[in-house]
C-alpha cells in the first residue's frame, strides 16, 4: 500500500508554519515587530479589509510572527486553523464570544483551572450566558445539564486540579447529539501527549504560557479549529451561519466552509475586544514549541520518578496521577494518553493545610508560584490560591482538598527534585 | 444561493454579495471530492470586482441535493442546467482539477454559452493511482491523506501561508473527509475514465487561462501542454512554488492572473 510520507510531529514543531524569510534570507523567525502593513493600492487596502483576500492590516487583527505560531499549533494539533491570543483565558473568551450571544447555556466539567471557573460562574452570567457544572467523570451528567439553549460542552484533558482523564471520546458523542460543539482545554497534554480531534472533540484552546512555552517567559493562548462541526445543520450558531454585517453580509458557514468559526473569532472577536498576542511573545513561544517533543518526554519520565517517591513516602497520605493504578481513570489514561499522563500532580500531606502550608514554604528547588508547565519545578495550594474564589461546595466538586499540594514537575535531575521533595515533606510535619 | 436543478436544491456560494444579473457571470467548479469553499478565498474577490459569482456545489457535494454524478459529461451538462436555473446566458467558467475538465467539456458543448475559460491543475489525462482509488472506493482515510500529499506543495506542507492561521494541509483534508461516503471515488472514477480532454480542447474557442502549478505532482505542468496547444486562444500562468491545490496555496499569484483574465 502506497503511504504518505508526511512530516513527522518533531520536525513540524520545529518547521511548521514557516518558510525562511525571503527577503533577508533569516532561517530564525523574524519578530515583526511592527503595528501596520503598506498596502499595495486601495484597491487592495480594500479587499483586505472586506476578508476578500489574504494579508496583514493591523497587528491586532494579524501579525507575520504570530501567524507563523498559528500555524504551527494548528499543524501539531491537525486543525484547520488556528487564532493566538494575548492569554490562555483571552482564548477561552474569544471562543464563547464566538459562538454564542446572551441567553446562551454551557455545560463545563466541574474540575477547572480556578481561572476559566470564574469566567463561568462570575463573569459570563453578567453578559447572560450561563454555565452548569458537572462531575467531569461522569458523561451521563453532561448529556444531563445541556438545556434547549446550550452552545458549548468544555472541560480540560486533564483536570486541574484533580487530574481527572476526560473521557473525550464519550463526552463528545453526547455534545454532537445535541448538536453542539465540544471544546477542550489541553494545556497539561499539549499535541505531544494527546490530540483531542482524534477523540471526535471539535475545538481546542491553549495556554500557550505553559508546557508549549515551557521557560515561563510569555503569556499566551490559542484556539485551534478542527473544521468539522456541521454549524449550518446544526442551526444554532446564527453567528456564523447567517449574514454579519460587520462584514457587508458575509456568511461565514457559506463562504469558508470548515474554517467558518476560526475566520469570525478572528475577523470579529479579535479586532473587537482587541486581546491579541505581541509577535515578540509569539517568538518565546515559538522558540519553546521547537524542543516540545524533548521536554514533554523528560517532564513525563520525572513526574513517573517523583510520583514512585511520593507513593512511598511516609508523610503522603495519597498522590493524584493517572499513571498509578490506584488513580480512577488509570485505564482511561492508557488509552488516551498512551505517552504518558504529563507532569502535573496532586498529593496530600499528612497534617492537612497546616502542614502542606510548611511543605509549600519549605521546598528549596522547587518554586512556590502560580504557573504550570514551566521547563522548573513549581508548587502550589490551590485552595488558598489558583482556587480561592470556590466555596467548599465547588471545592469539592472540583476534587480540592484543603491540603492538596499540587505539583508541577520540571525537567532538572529527577534526583535533585527528589531531595528537594524528601526534605521539605520533612519539614511538613515539624509543627 | 439555492435553485432547483433536476428537482434537487443546488447551492452556491456568492462571495456574499447579493446576484446582480446585470453584472457578467463567473462560476468556480470544484475539484473531486472538493466543495465550493475550495475557492474561499477567490469567491469573494472576485464578486467584489463587480462579477455575479457562483462557487457551486457540485450534486451530492457541500450543500447540494442528489447523488454525485458519474462522468465530467454528465457534471458539464450540469452546469448548463445550474445556469440555467439562476438565470444565466453567458458565463466565464473557471475550473480546478476535475472542475477544469468539466469546464473544459462544457466549452465543448456548450460555446455559445462560456465567454472565458480558466483551467487549473489541469491536464491532458488524469489517471489516479490505483492504491488511491482502491482507497476511495472502500472510503478509507488514507484517500484523502494520499491526495494531501500529492496534492498540496513541499512548501505548503510546512505552511508559511498569506492567510494568518490558516493550515492548508490541515484544511484540504478535512474538506476532503467531510465530502459524503462514496463521492471522492466517484469523482475520481469520472477522472480517470476521462480521455477526450484534448480532442475537446479543439472545440473551445474562447479565451481560455491555463494556471498551474510548478510543483504539482498530481497535473504537472507538461501534462496540460497538448491543451494549450490546442485552444488557439489560450494563455498559460505557471504559479512558481506551488503545488496541486494553487488557489488555496498560492492565492495572491492566482489572484493577480485571474484579476487580467476577468
Amino acid at each position: 500500500m502506497v503511504t504518505p510520507k508526511f512530516a513527522k510531529f518533531d520536525t513540524m514543531a520545529l518547521h511548521a508554519g514557516q518558510q525562511p524569510d525571503p527577503t533577508t534570507g533569516a532561517r530564525a523567525v523574524p519578530i515583526y515587530q511592527t503595528t501596520s502593513y503598506m498596502f499595495e493600492s486601495t484597491d487592495h487596502a480594500a479587499s483586505l479589509y472586506n476578508l476578500e483576500r489574504p494579508g496583514h492590516i493591523y497587528s491586532r487583527l494579524s501579525n507575520p510572527t504570530v501567524a507563523v505560531l498559528e500555524e504551527r499549533v494548528a499543524a501539531l494539533e491537525g486543525g484547520v486553523g488556528a487564532v493566538a491570543t494575548a492569554s490562555g483565558m483571552a482564548a477561552l473568551f474569544l471562543a464563547v464570544a464566538t459562538l454564542m450571544d446572551k441567553g446562551s447555556h454551557i455545560v463545563a466539567s466541574g474540575s477547572l483551572y480556578g481561572g476559566s471557573h470564574n469566567l463561568f460562574s462570575y463573569t459570563l452570567p453578567r453578559f447572560g450566558i450561563e454555565t452548569t457544572f458537572v462531575n467531569p467523570r461522569d458523561p451521563d451528567a453532561f448529556r444531563s445539564a445541556i438545556r434547549e439553549n446550550t452552545r458549548l460542552v468544555f472541560g480540560e484533558t486533564l483536570g486541574n486540579p484533580g487530574i481527572e482523564v476526560m473521557d473525550l471520546p464519550k463526552i463528545a458523542d453526547i455534545a454532537h447529539e445535541a448538536e453542539i460543539p465540544f471544546m477542550i482545554d489541553s494545556t497539561f497534554t499539549t499535541p505531544y501527549l494527546m490530540k483531542p480531534f482524534e477523540h471526535g472533540v471539535d475545538l481546542i484552546m491553549h495556554s500557550l504560557t505553559k508546557f508549549m512555552g515551557g521557560h515561563g517567559l510569555a503569556i499566551a493562548g490559542a484556539i485551534v479549529d478542527r473544521g468539522r462541526f456541521d454549524w449550518e445543520k446544526s442551526g444554532k450558531f446564527p453567528t456564523l451561519t447567517e449574514p454579519y454585517a460587520g462584514y457587508h453580509g458575509l456568511n461565514f458557514a457559506d463562504e469558508f466552509g470548515p474554517q467558518a468559526f476560526i475566520m469570525r473569532a478572528r475577523a470579529e472577536g479579535l479586532k473587537d475586544f482587541g486581546a491579541c498576542l505581541s509577535p515578540g511573545n509569539a517568538m518565546y513561544i515559538l522558540q519553546g514549541i521547537e524542543t516540545l517533543p524533548l521536554r514533554i518526554e523528560k517532564h513525563v519520565s520525572n513526574a513517573l520518578a517523583v510520583v514512585e517517591f511520593l507513593d512511598q513516602a511516609e508523610e503522603v497520605e495519597w498522590v493524584n496521577y493517572p499513571s498509578l493504578k490506584s488513580h480512577p481513570d488509570h485505564e482511561l489514561a492508557k488509552k488516551l494518553l498512551p505517552k504518558g499522563a504529563g507532569s502535573i500532580l496532586s498529593f496530600g500531606v499528612k497534617g492537612g493545610r497546616d502542614a502542606g502550608r510548611r511543605f509549600i514554604e519549605s521546598v528549596l528547588l522547587a518554586s512556590h508560584l502560580a504557573n504550570v508547565g514551566d521547563a522548573k519545578t513549581l508548587v502550589i495550594h490551590p485552595a488558598s490560591t489558583t482556587h480561592q474564589q470556590m466555596s467548599d461546595d465547588d471545592l469539592a466538586t472540583a476534587g480540592i482538598e484543603q491540603g492538596m499540594v499540587r505539583l508541577s514537575v520540571g525537567i532538572e535531575d529527577p534526583a535533585d527534585i527528589i531531595t528537594d521533595l524528601k526534605q521539605a515533606l520533612r519539614a511538613s510535619q515539624k509543627a | 444561493m439555492d435553485v432547483q436543478v433536476d428537482g434537487c436544491r443546488a447551492h452556491a456560494a456568492t462571495g456574499s454579495r447579493p446576484i446582480n444579473n446585470q453584472e457578467r457571470a463567473v462560476i468556480f467548479i470544484h475539484g473531486a471530492g472538493m466543495d465550493r469553499t475550495v475557492w474561499q478565498l477567490q469567491t469573494r474577490n472576485v464578486a467584489y470586482m463587480g462579477r455575479q459569482v457562483y462557487s457551486v456545489d457540485l450534486p451530492g457535494h457541500g450543500r447540494s441535493e442528489g447523488q454525485a454524478l458519474s462522468s465530467v459529461a454528465e457534471m458539464a451538462d450540469w452546469i448548463i442546467r445550474f445556469m440555467d436555473a439562476a438565470n444565466v446566458q453567458t458565463a466565464s467558467l473557471i475550473g480546478h482539477s476535475m472542475g477544469a475538465l468539466v469546464a473544459l467539456e462544457c466549452a465543448a458543448r456548450n460555446p455559445d454559452r462560456l465567454d472565458k475559460l480558466c483551467l487549473m491543475g489541469v491536464a491532458e489525462e488524469m489517471p489516479v493511482h490505483p492504491a488511491l482509488l482502491e482507497a476511495a472506493q472502500q472510503n478509507l482515510p488514507i484517500a484523502s491523506e494520499l491526495i494531501v500529499f500529492w496534492g498540496v506543495g513541499e512548501e505548503a506542507q510546512r505552511g508559511g501561508h498569506p492567510h494568518p492561521g490558516l493550515w492548508v494541509h490541515g484544511a484540504s483534508q478535512t474538506l476532503l473527509d467531510m465530502s459524503r461516503p462514496g463521492v471522492l471515488y466517484s469523482d475520481l472514477n469520472a477522472c480517470n475514465t476521462y480521455k477526450s480532454a484534448t480532442e475537446r480542447a479543439t472545440s473551445v474557442n474562447c479565451e481560455t487561462l491555463f494556471i498551474l502549478g510548478h510543483q504539482d505532482k498530481m497535473t504537472p505542468v507538461k501534462s496540460a501542454r497538448s491543451l494549450s496547444a490546442a485552444i488557439t486562444l489560450s494563455s498559460t500562468e505557471v504559479i512558481d512554488r506551488s503545488g496541486h491545490m494553487m488557489m488555496l496555496e498560492r492565492p495572491d499569484e492566482v489572484h493577480k492572473a485571474l484579476t487580467s483574465f476577468i
